[in-house]
């Protein structure tokens, strides 16, 4: 038994990253649990329309957080106020003329329960005060876009964030990595084809899969749980694309870094638990404590479940959303750009960069010479114009390094 | 071709077409060098494939064999020195690991591998369909090629490899592991590439294989040990061999290796001005002097490196034990 601990220690020693990911998860999972994970409501952001209705707000004290105010306006603007989700407004006050009005977002499932049950509170409390006296004036409440407050409503339009980031990231990193552990990779690397072309080609089918996969699990949530699909498709699409885009890049970037499917599970599971339990997807984003709140905001789940709930609950429309989605374009640009520079150097990992800094110790950078010679082939090819590296590798940024040589077989063992 | 020491015999190419754009019959390098961080994996190697040759890289492991396959493939870029090679297009390869899909049918592999090589669909077809059936594949055509023996593997990916008929055919061990009625399949392909017309290059590690081959490269810790055809190396063996029962005593013992269930031992040739012949001296020993074959004359010029190299008082030598 000792014989069979301590190879396992060793083992285990090896396997960096199934090392750090045991210690890193529990630590990762404390912090969530321990200041994110909340569905307490302590501030419910709440706009004011009509005369005195600033006064109101703030009369009502703690959850409601007054944050903006327009004493000219009424009930038309406190709606869009809540569409747009403007300074994350949850619940509107409205008064002026009949009934003080409350308008309260049911797409924010927690805040929106949370409201309700502090507005019966300060009820009962009037009704306690004024027990001999007038009758209290009950506000008319109004539960908006969710009346009913079912949690499949904020869930589903959730879910098509997870299944986007589930096989964009997930599965598209296994498809990739696959290629190193058969060995093809490096017969793919000396094939005529350009690294755009193997990259293109390798996550188009996880696009159209995910594609498929998102218009049915829509229409399952539309059919079948009768979640309302009340803005724009167009809106909703370019935002799943956007979306698609950034997890696509993360799969093709935890791909490159990893040695086999294991390891890029490892990888992939670490990019997606924080997503499902920071994103707002579970936990309500101002639950989340400050300190830790910053992580949700560079997570691209974030983003998309503003637009999803936005767009499906709200019927939000683009402008209110410019923010996720600029976000959004902007995490899918760096993505894409270091899944793309990273994919160039898996697919030849000991290509040097043609042209890259001083010209190794020789006569000639190499290369060189092929593409003076390749002309004057043996005849048999008069088309032999290309460089010594296949046409499509020519300016990769691989190392040449003994760190590039990270291909199964016998990569970098110059038998 | 050839190699870059004066023993080398005759080649195709010119030896002094050096020059860039002399002497278009080969693909190859020119004193190529490949560095893994401070590790020189190939250390100034020339090495010419000539259409219509087959040429066999030797050596052991660590040699510089896949090394320099890979840079004839294009896989790889040399440190220094020069290569020339066709475009991508029209070079095939065999990594060491098939290159060929597990969770793909045979004929799927073939039909990526023709899509790839812009080979048309119908030429495609009729092409895999000869070499399948001349190597015994035929009736697995859709089967997964995770499901092939480890010799119909090779043969597919050795198919694959020359289904678009490349000029530069590269192998890295091809017939590795492999049944000796599959490695007779697979000799049939790697011969019918050639008399195609593709400069044939492949690694072994089997040197009765490389008997084979038209021209010989063996390489040894990544430089070049000796080249020619096979009849070249042998003849440009140097000294005597003989066979023994028994491991000889003394410093004999270090110029012996076991091979089958005997001895060989090698007697360096006796520089002039030193007393006796070398054959005299072979004379005085036990065991009787034989002709030497292709395996012996690679393990003599690996033997030779080492006692030169420990002479020089460099140490210990670079390369593995031979024996």
């Amino acid at each position: 038994m000792w014989a069979m601990i301590v190879k396992e220690f060793r083992q285990l020693r090896r396997d960096r990253r199934t090392l750090a990911m045991m210690i890193v998860l529990p630590v990762i999972l404390l912090i969530v649990f321990g200041y994110a994970a909340s569905f307490d409501v302590s501030k419910i952001p709440t706009v004011a329309a009509g005369p005195q209705a600033a006064a109101l707000v703030h009369s009502l004290g703690k959850p409601f957080d007054l944050v903006a105010a327009a004493p000219d306006e009424g009930r038309a603007w406190a709606q869009t106020q809540l569409r747009n989700n403007t300074n994350g407004a949850d619940v509107a006050v409205i008064t002026g003329s009949g009934p003080t009005q409350v308008l309260i977002d049911g797409s924010q499932l927690f805040s929106a329960r949370t409201a309700l049950g502090a507005l019966a509170a300060v009820q009962e409390k009037a009704l306690a005060e004024r027990a001999s006296g007038s009758p209290v004036q009950r506000p008319q409440v109004t539960v908006l876009y969710n009346p009913e407050l079912k949690t499949s409503y904020i869930m589903i339009p959730g879910l098509c964030g997870v299944i986007l980031v589930f096989i964009g990231t997930i599965i598209t990193s296994l498809g990739v990595v696959r290629e190193r552990q058969t060995g093809t990779l490096e017969q793919l690397a000396v094939m005529p084809l350009r690294p755009r072309d193997v990259f293109l080609g390798k996550i188009t089918p996880y696009f159209t899969v995910a594609c498929l996969d998102l218009a049915i699990v829509l229409a399952i949530g539309v059919a079948v749980f009768g979640v309302p699909f009340r803005g724009s498709y167009a809106v909703f699409g370019l935002g799943a694309l956007l979306f698609l885009f950034v997890t696509l890049g993360l799969g093709v970037l935890i791909s490159s870094v990893s040695e086999n499917q294991g390891q890029a599970i490892q990888l992939s599971v670490m990019v997606m638990l924080p997503q499902v339990l920071l994103s707002g997807l579970i936990f309500p984003l101002t639950s989340i404590a400050v300190g830790v709140r910053w992580i949700s905001y560079i997570l691209p789940l974030t983003y998309f479940n503003e637009i999803s709930r936005g767009v499906m609950l709200r019927a939000e429309p683009i402008g209110p959303l410019w923010q996720p989605f600029v976000f959004l374009a902007l995490l899918g640009l760096i993505v894409f750009t270091l899944a793309s520079l990273r994919f160039r150097s898996f697919l030849a990992p000991a290509a040097p960069r043609r042209g890259r800094g001083p010209a190794p110790a020789g006569p000639q950078p190499a290369g060189a010479e092929a593409v003076q010679e390749a002309g004057a082939g043996a005849g048999t090819v008069p088309a032999a114009t290309g460089p010594a590296a296949p046409a499509g590798q020519a300016g990769q940024s691989g190392a040449a390094g003994p760190a590039g040589q990270t291909g199964p077989g016998s990569a970098g063992s110059g038998r | 071709m050839t190699g870059s020491s004066p023993a080398a015999g005759p080649s195709p190419g010119d030896r002094a077409g050096r020059a860039a754009t002399a002497s278009p019959e080969w693909w190859g390098t020119e004193e190529a060098s490949v560095r893994y961080g401070d590790k020189l994996a190939l250390d100034h190697v020339t090495f010419r494939a000539v259409p219509g040759r087959i040429s066999a890289v030797v050596g052991g492991d660590g040699a510089g064999r896949t090394t320099l396959l890979r840079c004839l493939a294009g896989a790889h870029a040399v440190s220094s020195g020069q290569v020339r090679l066709p475009v991508a297009l029209r070079i095939g390869y065999l990594p060491a690991g098939s290159g060929i899909y597990p969770d793909l049918s045979v004929d799927e592999n073939l039909a990526f591998r023709a899509t790839a090589y812009q080979l048309p669909a119908a030429a495609a077809r009729e092409r895999s369909g000869e070499l399948l059936e001349r190597a015994g594949l035929a009736s697995a055509r859709g089967r997964l090629a995770g499901q092939l023996s480890g010799g119909m593997r090779q043969k597919l990916g050795v198919i694959a490899a020359m289904l678009h008929r490349p000029d530069l055919l590269v192998l890295d061990e091809p017939t590795t592991g492999v049944d000796p009625v599959s490695r007779a399949d697979l000799w049939w392909l790697i011969t019918r590439a050639a008399a195609d017309g593709a400069a044939v290059v492949l690694a072994t590690s089997y040197l009765d294989e490389a008997e084979r081959a038209t021209d010989v490269l063996a390489l040894d810790a990544g430089r070049e040990l000796a080249a020619g055809t096979p009849e070249e190396i042998v003849a440009a063996m140097p000294g005597t061999l003989r066979a023994s029962d028994a491991r000889p005593e003394g410093e004999a013992g270090q110029r012996a290796w076991r091979r089958g269930g005997r001895w060989r031992i090698w007697d360096p040739p006796v520089p002039p001005g030193q007393p006796g012949p070398a054959a005299g001296r072979a004379a005085g020993q036990p065991g009787r002097v034989l002709a030497p074959d292709l395996q012996d004359a690679v393990t003599v010029a690996i033997l030779a490196r080492e006692l030169a190299a420990a002479q020089a008082g460099n140490g210990q030598p670079e390369g593995g034990d031979p024996r």
